[in-house]
């Protein structure tokens, strides 16, 4: 890999006051590529991934964007490099319409791509253009997810970062969703970075994986040395995958 | 009957003007969760403003009425929004993160500032300006009491229905008031969409700023009379006005103004004049006791 990575984070730290929840994360992801993070819960998946945002702010060490030091950059100037979160917990606009969320995600789009964009949203997950004028907190938890990520789609980003986007969702949901990200990376070329707690799917879907554990990668690989490793075998996968059918 | 139908005017202009107030209350509440208690003297300041700006443009001979009055709005408008903002980033903005009664001290503060400031710079005596719309419709003569539009009261409701439909326009269909909306719901989902948070609160209290503005100005031309105090009990009725309608909604600031509106002059007519502040206080602890949500707000209590 001699290209310079699309995302680069070099010994990158992240506090919550006293908590230390990054410790030195080293991790890159390649144009074009879909990259999972595994870790259990309280690793600092969604630190790290907020963490690009600024939120919280990493407290050593630097995170790149396509070759540029973005990590002093302010939060709200980070989407606009090209960059999309559909954040933990989904984190919709619950009193706005299902519309207005899209809006809100192409806010500093060309307006002469909202039609376009809007349709797109749409064919993808059809549930959502007909609720497109219900207030977006009465939809169903799943409803909620694509809208999420609908939102995130309406910026057109180069880099498209999901925070677990299976959770709490039903199993057909759950293939909806994982055949999406499959989509968007082959089709449209999306680089994605993908947190997850089902670790089956996430390798299975990923070219590349990191496990994180207590703030700090201890294991990376492609997606199938990850899936046959012993370690992410015994921490990870037993039991849950069948269960996650 | 004659009676009742004039209290029922006097009450809708009075209520128009707490209305208006009580949207900047309710929108500040809104995006960051406090009460901005320098909000009824952004108010005054902008009573004053008028004065001193109405008088010069009588010095300078504009003397159509609705031409002073328009350069008196914009020129308002412009000085009180510069207002709103600087309490935003004086008392408000360096105690984002602390604890929830140091900002409301510094809005008390600001508060006491502003109404020293005025006092010391414009002197503690009225500021009376010469009547500008006197005159108005006799509309009808029942039992020997005529009942009276004047045009001020005209005035007063149209400018602000004409302004509540820009206002809500805003608010509900332009990328700017989708922002302020989104604000008010998860500030740091909205920067994440690359929306400048900071900014968005600093425009909404100058948006509040300037519908105070806008009745500051109102007032003045109706009552000819202001000077620096008036901007605590008009806060405080504003304030109830918003708490009544539900803090944080904006139909029901303006509902709240008009019911506030509403009993304050049919209170003086059938009642007391003098208890009639007494009336607005009483409601603020009723609501606050039986019905802290107001008539138009969310039960739940999202930020506490
Ligand atoms: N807002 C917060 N304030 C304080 N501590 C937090 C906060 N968010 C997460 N943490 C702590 O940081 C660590 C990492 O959390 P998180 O990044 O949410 O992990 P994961 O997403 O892998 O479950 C945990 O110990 C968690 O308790
Ligand atoms: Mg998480």
């Amino acid at each position: 890999m001699t290209t310079t990575p699309m995302l680069q984070y070099s010994g990158v730290h992240a506090h919550y006051g006293a908590i230390h929840a990054l410790r030195g994360v080293d991790l890159n992801v390649q144009k074009g590529e879909i990259v999972t993070l595994i870790g259990a819960n309280g690793a600092g998946k969604s630190t790290l991934m907020m963490s690009l945002f600024g939120k919280p702010a990493a407290s050593a060490g630097k995170i790149a964007f396509q070759g540029n030091d973005i990590t002093r950059v302010p939060t709200h100037d980070i989407s606009r490099q090209g960059i999309a979160l559909v954040p933990e917990g989904r984190r919709i606009f619950p009193r706005m319409t299902v519309l207005e969320n899209l809006q809100m995600g192409s806010t500093f789009a060309d307006p002469a791509h909202f039609d376009a964009d809007t349709r797109r949203v749409f064919d993808m997950f059809p549930i959502l253009e007909q609720r497109q004028l219900q207030r977006a907190g009465t939809l169903s938890g799943g409803e909620q997810q694509m809208l999420a990520i609908g939102r995130a789609l309406m910026g057109r980003p180069q880099l498209l970062l999901l925070d677990e986007p299976s959770l709490g969702l039903a199993p057909l949901y759950i293939k909806q969703v994982f055949r999406i990200i499959r989509e968007l990376n082959e089709r449209d070329g999306m680089t994605i970075l993908l947190v997850e707690q089902n670790a089956h799917h996430a390798l299975n879907v990923a070219h590349r994986g990191y496990v994180l554990q207590h703030g700090e990668i201890v294991l990376t690989g492609t997606g199938k040395e990850l899936l046959a490793s012993p370690e992410v075998r015994a921490a990870y996968l037993e039991g849950s995958a069948q269960a996650h059918g | 009957m004659g009676q009742f139908i004039q209290q029922l005017i006097n009450g809708l202009t009075l209520g128009a003007v707490y209305g208006l107030i009580a949207l900047g209350y309710t929108m500040v509440y809104g995006i960051i969760g406090m009460i901005n208690f320098a909000h009824g003297d952004i108010y005054m300041v902008a009573a004053i403003i008028a004065v001193t700006v109405l008088t010069l443009l009588g010095a300078l001979g504009i003397s159509a009425v609705p031409l002073a009055i328009l350069i008196t709005l914009a020129v308002v408008i412009f000085f009180t929004a510069i207002y709103g903002w600087s309490v935003e980033r004086v008392a408000y903005r360096p105690l984002r993160k602390a604890s929830r009664l140091a900002p409301l001290i510094s809005a008390i503060g600001m508060s006491i500032f502003l109404q020293n400031m005025v006092q010391l710079t414009q002197g503690a005596r009225v500021k009376p300006i010469h009547a500008m719309m006197p005159g108005g419709f006799e509309l009808f003569t029942h039992d020997g009491f005529s009942v009276h539009l004047a045009y001020t009261q005209i005035m007063i409701i149209s400018v602000t229905i004409i302004l509540l439909a820009v206002f809500s326009y805003l608010i509900t269909r332009t990328s700017f008031g989708r922002q302020q909306r989104a604000c008010e719901q998860d500030q740091t989902m909205t920067a994440l969409l690359g929306i400048n948070v900071d900014r968005t609160i600093s425009y909404t209290f100058m948006l509040g700023a300037a519908l105070a503005a806008v009745a500051g100005v109102m007032v003045t031309v109706y009552y000819g009379v202001v000077d620096f105090s008036i901007g605590f009990v008009a806060g405080i009725k504003a304030f109830t006005a918003a708490v009544l309608g539900g803090i944080g909604s904006l139909p029901g600031a303006m509902l709240g103004g008009l019911i506030i509106g509403m009993i304050e002059s049919f209170w003086s007519a059938y009642l007391s004049p003098e208890y009639k502040d007494v009336a607005t206080f009483g409601i603020l602890i009723l609501v606050l006791m039986f019905r802290p949500s107001g008539l138009l707000g969310r039960p739940e209590v999202e930020k506490v």
